[in-house]
């Protein structure tokens, strides 16, 4: 149990330092290259669950998908240039303060909830009962999902293609 | 699973990285190396290194030492943290990949680090992380000519994950499961090579792609782009990415092993020697085509992945699924 507990917290303190750099950093490329520690503290965290399968989903589609496709979107539109954006404004004491009082909140809420204990074992071998619930009692929002992803993957393509 | 204390289980960890680091850097680092210049060597009727060491079997660690000994350069304009960090990330990434990787069996059990129920879907996540360094060190070199190696590797490495990613799904439908043990252990009667022969070509020439080796090496390009994305690294940094490179070009080829051909599986010689055996083959393959094709330019490259290689995938998937419910 020290253990558990020792990798929460050092897994929890990588994810949030990183996603400090994420929206503090005035070099785009470093706010992009920071999500990738954050995803995979997120990733052990996974793991600690025993959520073996979602882990291996989150480092290879977040980790080493969508922090690709930012970081090459960033490449190809700043030219590479290295620009200095400054993230902050002259709003950022009330959105901190919204943000903390959002936390409050919320670490309340988590607290004091009596949060019921799921009913039943694990399967030691989850991706196979993941496949059955997708096609089983999820199946609508399952293709309601990939239906999503099909007409952004048409729009991006629409709106990509030149005129002739 | 016995359950160990924490402690245990974190000094197994260190113990078996240091295993693995220093073992995969031997291996397939030097070894690789050494192997690629004498087979170009032969292909090209050269003679190759010879003069260090026994029939020139010492050259790379005499390349190491000399390396170990050159300045760290960093460019003026690079962004230093990003530029430092890139080296650490690529080999990392490389060397995730042998945790799942079995090399033989034992009385005890299989020789690998630690059978994860989640094998090769774990393999695929760890080496998508290597695009994140390589996008890294072309982008913080501050060099137009590492920035378009790390731009070609971002688009070409993204196209060619999918199709390694359907045939290891094909794969592990006919095996139910997900792991490199239980892949190995279904192979026992018939290898996988036989009756996934299309899997097994796709699985062969996306895996060249992924480990950016010609005759998909935009990445690094030589004639155009001066060494891609590691042009300004210097000295043990640019070891590494070599490293890097050759610990994945090995670590696919053991995956190729495992899902292919029966794994550590063979008569007679023990298992490790037949896995070995198998490895070797297929790098010699690997460096065969290297030294064979000519490069290809980048449109053929991403239209070969997206037109032929993931529809041939996808549509050897839905036949073998259809055939696995048949069986079932």
């Amino acid at each position: 149990m020290v253990g558990e507990a020792l990798a929460f917290y050092l897994l929890a303190a990588i994810t949030l330092a990183s996603g400090i750099v994420v929206v503090t950093s005035p070099n785009l490329v470093h706010s992009a290259v920071a999500l990738v520690p954050a995803l995979l503290g997120v990733t052990g965290l996974y793991i600690l669950l025993n959520a073996e399968f979602l882990a291996g989903v989150q480092v290879l589609i977040y980790a080493g998908g969508i922090t690709v496709l930012i970081l090459f979107v960033i490449m190809l539109t700043e030219g590479a240039t290295g620009l200095r954006v400054p993230q902050r404004n002259e709003q950022g004491p009330i959105g901190a303060a919204v943000a903390g009082a959002a936390a409050a909140v919320l670490i309340a809420v988590a607290t004091r909830t009596p949060w019921a204990h799921g009913a039943g074992v694990l399967p030691s071998y989850t991706p196979g009962a993941i496949g059955e619930s997708f096609l089983g009692p999820n199946l609508l929002l399952f293709e309601g999902t990939s239906v999503v992803l099909l007409v952004t993957l048409v729009g991006a393509i629409l709106i990509a293609r030149k005129e002739d | 699973m016995d359950v160990m204390p924490w402690y245990v289980e974190v000094l197994r960890a260190i113990v078996g990285t240091i295993i693995i680091f220093s073992a995969v850097a031997i291996v397939t680092a030097m070894l690789g190396v050494l192997l690629e210049r004498r087979i170009s060597a032969w292909i090209q009727s050269r003679i190759g290194p010879v003069h260090v060491g026994p029939r020139g079997l010492l050259q790379t660690v005499a390349n190491t030492v000399k390396l170990l000994q050159k300045e760290y350069i960093l460019p003026r304009n690079a962004d230093a943290v990003i530029f430092s960090s890139a080296v650490i990330v690529v080999p990392l990434a490389a060397l995730l990949d042998y945790v799942v990787l079995p090399f033989g069996t034992t009385r005890a059990g299989p020789l690998i680090y630690r059978d994860l129920n989640i094998g090769v879907l774990y393999f695929a996540a760890t080496s998508s992380l290597i695009v994140v360094g390589i996008l890294m060190a072309g982008w913080g070199s501050n060099n137009k000519y590492a920035l378009l190696g790390g731009l070609r590797s971002a688009a070409q490495m993204v196209s060619y994950e999918i199709p390694i990613g359907l045939v290891l799904i094909t794969i592990a439908m006919l095996a139910g499961s997900l792991s490199t043990v239980t892949i190995v252990n279904a192979q026992t009667h018939l290898w996988f090579i036989v009756s996934q022969p299309v899997s097994f070509v796709i699985f062969f020439v996306a895996a060249i792609a992924e480990v950016n080796r010609a005759p998909f090496d935009l990445v690094e390009a030589e004639s155009e782009l001066v060494a891609g994305y590691f042009s300004e690294y210097t000295g043990m940094r640019f070891a590494l990415f070599q490293l890097g490179e050759y610990g994945e070009m090995f670590a696919m080829a053991a995956l190729a092993v495992t899902l292919f051909f029966g794994g550590w599986q063979g008569p007679v010689l023990p298992s490790v020697v037949w896995f070995l055996i198998k490895l070797y083959v297929l790098v010699f393959v690997f460096m065969w085509v290297r030294w064979t094709y000519p490069r290809f330019r980048i449109d053929q490259l991403l239209n070969f992945s997206w037109k032929i290689l993931i529809p041939v995938a996808l549509a050897n998937l839905v036949v073998t699924a259809f055939f696995v419910i048949v069986v079932h």
